[in-house]
């Protein structure tokens, strides 16, 4: 067997380097040396994310079932950045007496599932892409249920578990008439028999059914709001940052290149997911009292959003969608980072809570607030780029009528934002929340996100940087 | 006598909405599981039929169902030590009772 090809796998093997002295490090250190596991870790993973920050060439290994272009290296970087963000947010809560013991499972867990995500990005086959997806998820229940001892946390792991494994069963099913009738499982082989049979169009349907799962796309989109609020928070902005931002990133992958045959039916199929999830998700959202089932339906709304730049099929659809994910995290690990600050010393997590936040935490409120006009789309803020962006991208293939509804929900989504930066700046309350030191671990990566939230929109550079890769179908 | 293909097809496809039927229906938690393996071992019936019939000269399929029968046990297990976990904090394991987090 010819080892060079795991030299390809660049970015996999630093992963599984810092995952294996993680672990070992856990298992062997003095309960005195545990103490700067925090800091460690982190570095170990900023190392890694420096080390692979600069996209390689495209290569494959193990006969095409490895691929691996620039555009795979770029969407793992922004994996990268975006994980060792919700490590370091995870820290207040992992240094509490009920979870410090577990604190090296964690980090094990959360990386384990970026490994599946990296192996669901770089997939050629559909087998290798079935492995990575699971690798990907079924840590991820596990994450979900962390908080042993609370009833809401066990609910969220079964849920998520059961709901999971019900859509990689559908997915599944899918993939095997899929294989019936084209008799292959190469990504590069499948497009020449794929001919829109309706059989093959069936089978699309399931595999995209158990992909929407994951995305949580309107209809299936049932479990997001309640593993959301059930999981611990740091869990949670992973869930709805990194795990969707690889799954829509692998899904565009997927259509461009093997249902191109049948773009006419999927982008049929998408049209329609598209102006329900934003509706519904936004209708939904208005409702909403706890703050993190209020991000779970925004969530639901912005894939949809995303979704806007896979069904033009083009390059520019490719490039506004990466950069859309993008700037979706910065914005949203923002929201989570103050509500989990918050959160963690205080236990707080409703919209009333909030009345008066200015009064007590003018800078965690300024962070939300920036947060807020990013997720809304309000310019100079990043947001308002991304969405400009992917909107022009649908809009250049036609789909005028589609984009007019994503505007007239933007409109929508735009009150819902708002209420909380009302709450936190106009709204009076008797007892805010009490002021408090934010731990360093916070601050800096709150820092990071709201430079990200100011700057990305206005350096076009990162733009002209993704647009550099990116392919049509 | 040699079966037909499409026997096992259907045996297959009854398999899977079964399991789709009894998820969306059973109200135990460990039958929801049994569901979902009945979904997971429909796809498993598909692959191998599917390759022994139309693509004999290779073996994709058989490896497929492979991995997919080793992905479906470390499923099973991750799902049953969060149902046990459930059982310690609810003393039952009934659907209707997971009902803190909801609209």
């Amino acid at each position: 067997m010819d080892y060079s090809n795991f030299l390809t796998m660049r970015e996999e093997l630093s992963l599984i380097a810092v995952m294996v002295i993680l672990l070992v490090y856990d298992l062997a250190a003095s309960k005195k040396a545990l103490r700067y596991f925090q800091p460690v870790a982190c570095v170990l993973f900023g190392i890694h994310t420096l080390l692979n920050i600069v996209p390689g060439a495209a290569a494959e290994s193990f006969g095409g079932m490895y691929q691996y272009t620039p555009m795979m290296g770029i969407v793992k970087s922004i994996l990268n950045v975006g994980t060792l963000i919700v490590l370091m947010q995870a820290a207040g809560w992992l240094r509490r007496e009920d979870t410090v013991h577990k604190r090296g499972e964690f980090f094990f867990l959360t990386l384990t599932t970026l490994l599946g995500m990296y192996f669901m990005i770089s997939a050629g086959n559909f087998l290798f892409f079935f492995i990575g997806l699971e690798t990907a998820s079924i840590p991820m229940a596990t994450l979900a249920a962390f908080d042993k001892y609370k009833r809401q946390s066990a609910e969220a792991g079964a849920k998520y578990i059961l709901n999971a494994v019900f859509a990689s069963g559908i997915s599944l099913y899918g993939m095997s008439l899929l294989y019936g009738t084209t008799g292959t499982l190469y990504f590069d082989d499948m497009p020449v028999a794929v001919t829109g049979s309706a059989l093959q169009i069936a089978a699309f349907v399931f595999f995209a059914a158990g992909l929407f799962f994951k995305i949580s796309l309107v209809p299936f989109h049932l479990w997001t709001p309640d593993v959301y609020e059930g999981a611990p928070t740091p869990v949670t902005s992973y869930l709805s940052v990194i795990s969707k931002g690889s799954a829509v990133f692998v899904l565009m992958t997927i259509f461009y290149k093997v249902f191109a045959p049948i773009a006419a039916q999927w982008q049929g199929i998408l049209y329609g997911v598209i102006v329900v999830t934003i509706t519904l998700a936004n209708l939904f959202a208005i409702r909403q009292k706890n703050l993190k089932r209020f991000l779970a339906y925004s969530s639901v709304s912005q894939a949809g959003y995303i979704m806007l730049g896979v069904i033009g099929g083009t390059a520019m659809g490719m490039t506004s969608l990466v950069y859309y994910v993008l700037v979706y995290m910065v914005s949203n690990l923002a929201a989570f980072g103050v509500i989990g600050a918050i959160e963690n010393r205080t236990g707080k997590l409703t919209f009333d809570d909030y009345n008066g936040l200015y009064s007590t935490h003018p800078k965690l409120s300024l962070v939300m607030t920036l947060a807020m006009f990013s997720l809304a789309g309000i310019p100079p803020f990043a947001g308002f780029f991304s969405k400009f962006f992917i909107f022009a991208a649908a809009a250049e293939q036609g789909y005028y009528v589609l984009v007019l509804i994503a505007l007239l929900n933007t409109i929508i989504s735009l009150y819902y934002y708002l209420l909380v930066v009302k709450a936190m700046f106009i709204n009076k309350s008797d007892a805010p929340i009490g002021a408090f030191r934010s731990d360093n671990y916070t601050r800096i990566s709150l820092a990071a996100c709201s430079a990200g939230i100011l700057l990305l929109g206005i350096l076009s550079v990162v733009y002209d940087r993704i647009s550099l890769f990116a392919y049509g179908m | 006598m040699e079966i037909q293909m499409e026997y096992y097809l259907i045996l297959g496809a009854v398999m899977f909405f079964a399991g789709v039927y009894g998820f969306i229906t059973r109200r135990n938690l460990i039958a929801v599981l049994i569901s979902i393996e009945l979904i997971l071992n429909a796809v498993d019936i598909n692959f191998a039929v599917f390759n022994r019939y139309l693509f004999p000269a290779q073996l994709e399929g058989f490896f497929f169902t492979l991995f997919a029968i080793a992905i479906a046990a470390a499923e099973t297990a991750v799902a049953i030590a969060i149902i046990i976990n459930i059982y310690r904090n609810l003393h039952n394991i009934e659907v209707k009772n997971l009902d803190e987090l909801k609209d």
